[in-house]
């Protein structure tokens, strides 16, 4: 049987994904430093009401809310052993809300990274980062998730674990890395190492691409980097609503609706397929974006990088480390080599 | 290829060349050519406080910059802090014993819901490299154990990261209880993260927001001297 995403992107060129979950729910109350997948099981309703505001926004997929629901993360609030329970039931609730709309909307079980790192540097070696996405991955899939969604991943090695745990588990998966450093990830990857590692794994994700990292700008400067390496596997724009503030108390994001209806058209000219928004991004932004994306026609052309800047705002960085204006690497400095 | 630049000898390079090639092992990450080139440092009766300034602070202020300038990224910079840390293991009781100057001291923490520490590790390690005394309060801190290591460290400088945004007010948490208890002037806060910015600092209260580690061993220093020039005038 075809998955559900697979289907709707045999059927339309462009779908929108749905915005923020953490903004949204300190809007509801949750408070700073609690764990947002314990509410799965403690405040279903809100949950309900989180899904329910991207989808009746127009999203066609949207993510659970089971970010943060690996048992490294997990393990902070005690709660590591309860890692397929709130998965699941993250992904029960996606399916009820999605299955009550009349249309097809895909549940995406959502996987943020472990936040250990990897070895060499760090800890956490690959065998139990596939494990540990295994076990979220199997509890998703209980739920019901149509698709298992990894994000704001930024180390290769954690990508490619995540791949292998979808593997594991039978699932078609998407996976986005976040850029938010210099245009390449924490870790330096850039966009062109992201294009051309998805190729190489055993279980390819259905799309892959960026979200979160900084600012609209931004990234969309890194779908071109994905579209300059000339992939045919479609690729997913989820960025920021702006650049965060702190306003009475509470986080809000400077991107209006209409900017991020414009971010979205400019993001399908880029040559995104599955385009949302991340931090920031109300249910208010997706319908302008959804408003934007039916009405507005695609451009004739990829946009330059100047008209993403004068559109959306300047980039944080001069280069993104790909393309003739690659900054310089450490060569200079490399007299002995590591043996 | 290069089979004639493995076979550096350290022992036979003088003084400055040896401190280049340490500054040189340090970009380069190598933890066992940087305690090598200590031991001989010392060993050629060089004071711990020289070797620490000149050959590792200087080498992680390249690092450090190359990190700022994104050509350099946090796996590079893990692996130098890492070689620098070998370094450091050998001089710290030699720092001690010889009652060499101190930088300052900082109390460094995740906050609570948050266990991405490798911003906050960064700060850590560089702090170290620059001559600063860290204590690391690690992952998931709740406003109660930042009091309890203020009250027990008495340090200069207050570090806090976050990195989602689901955390980053938790800051702001942490800053009013500390206004309240009447503590908040007796500390420079320093805040940092991916989400955040100089507005958000300035909104919850810091003293400074900090792009990066190499940008809050700066403000550290600054702060550091300002501190001095008042104590100096006062």
């Amino acid at each position: 049987m075809t998955d559900a995403l697979t289907q709707l992107m045999t059927e339309r060129d462009w779908l929108l994904a749905d915005g923020a979950t953490g903004t949204t729910l300190f809007n509801m109350g949750l408070t700073s430093g609690d764990a947002p997948e314990l509410w799965n099981v403690d405040k279903p309703d809100n949950i309900r009401a989180l899904y329910k505001g991207a989808v009746d926004a127009g999203s066609d997929i949207f993510l659970t809310n089971s970010f943060g629901g690996n048992a490294s993360r997990l393990k902070l609030h005690d709660a590591q052993s309860r890692v397929r329970e709130l998965n699941r039931a993250a992904a029960e609730l996606g399916r009820e809300v999605a299955d009550a709309t009349g249309r097809t909307v895909v549940v995406a079980g959502s996987i943020g990274p472990t936040g250990d790192i990897m070895e060499p540097m760090g800890s956490l070696t690959f065998d139990s980062a596939v494990e540990m996405f295994h076990e979220q991955a199997e509890g998703l899939k209980e739920g019901g998730a149509d698709v298992l969604w990894v994000e704001t991943i930024s180390a290769p090695e954690e990508y490619k674990a995540a791949a292998r745990a979808a593997e594991l588990a039978g699932m078609p998966w998407c996976g986005t890395m976040s850029f938010d450093t210099a245009g390449r990830t924490m870790m330096g990857v850039t966009s062109a190492d992201l294009a051309k590692m998805v190729e190489t794994l055993s279980l390819p994700p259905l799309a892959f691409g960026a979200n979160c990292g900084v600012g609209a700008s931004d990234l969309l400067r890194t779908v071109l980097g994905f579209a300059a390496q000339g992939s045919e596997r479609p690729i997913i724009a989820k960025g920021n609503a702006g650049i965060p503030q702190y306003v009475d108390g509470h986080i809000h994001y400077d991107g209006t609706p209409d900017l991020m209806a414009d971010y979205a058209v400019l993001a399908r000219d880029c040559g995104a397929t599955i385009i949302g928004g991340c931090c920031g991004t109300t249910p208010d932004h997706l319908r302008a974006m959804r408003e934007a994306l039916e009405t507005r026609p695609r451009g004739e052309m990829r946009p330059t990088l100047d008209q993403i800047a004068s559109a959306l705002g300047g980039f944080s960085s001069a280069s993104d480390g790909t393309g003739d204006d690659a900054g310089p690497r450490p060569d200079r400095r490399s007299r002995r080599r590591r043996s | 290829m290069s089979d004639q630049e493995d076979d550096i000898i350290l022992s036979e390079l003088n003084d400055e060349e040896l401190v280049q090639q340490m500054h040189d092992d340090l970009y380069d990450g190598l933890a066992e050519e940087i305690t090598e080139g200590v031991n001989i440092l010392l060993e050629r009766g060089w004071e711990p406080y020289n070797i620490l300034t000149e050959a590792l602070v200087a080498g992680m202020t390249i690092v450090g910059h190359d990190f700022r300038d994104g050509i350099l990224f946090v796996p590079e910079v893990l692996l130098a802090a890492n070689a620098m840390k070998a370094g450091m293991a050998i001089l710290k009781p030699l720092l001690i014993e010889t009652g060499a100057p101190r930088m300052g001291k900082m109390v460094i923490g995740t906050v609570k819901g948050d266990i991405h520490d490798i911003g906050k590790n960064l700060v850590s390690m560089m702090m170290e490299g620059a001559g600063f005394e860290v204590i690391d309060l690690g992952i998931n801190n709740a406003v109660e154990s930042y009091l309890e290591a203020l009250e027990a460290e008495q340090p200069d400088i207050l570090g806090m990261s976050a990195l989602l945004t689901t955390t980053m007010p938790y800051m702001k948490v942490v800053i009013d209880t500390l206004v309240e208890k009447g503590i908040r002037d007796d500390y420079t806060i320093l805040v940092g993260g991916a989400p955040l910015n100089e507005e958000f600092g300035k909104a919850i209260g810091a003293d400074s927001y900090c792009r990066d580690a190499a940008v809050a061993v700066e403000t550290a220093k600054d702060y550091m001297a300002r501190k001095h020039n008042q104590l100096a005038a006062g």
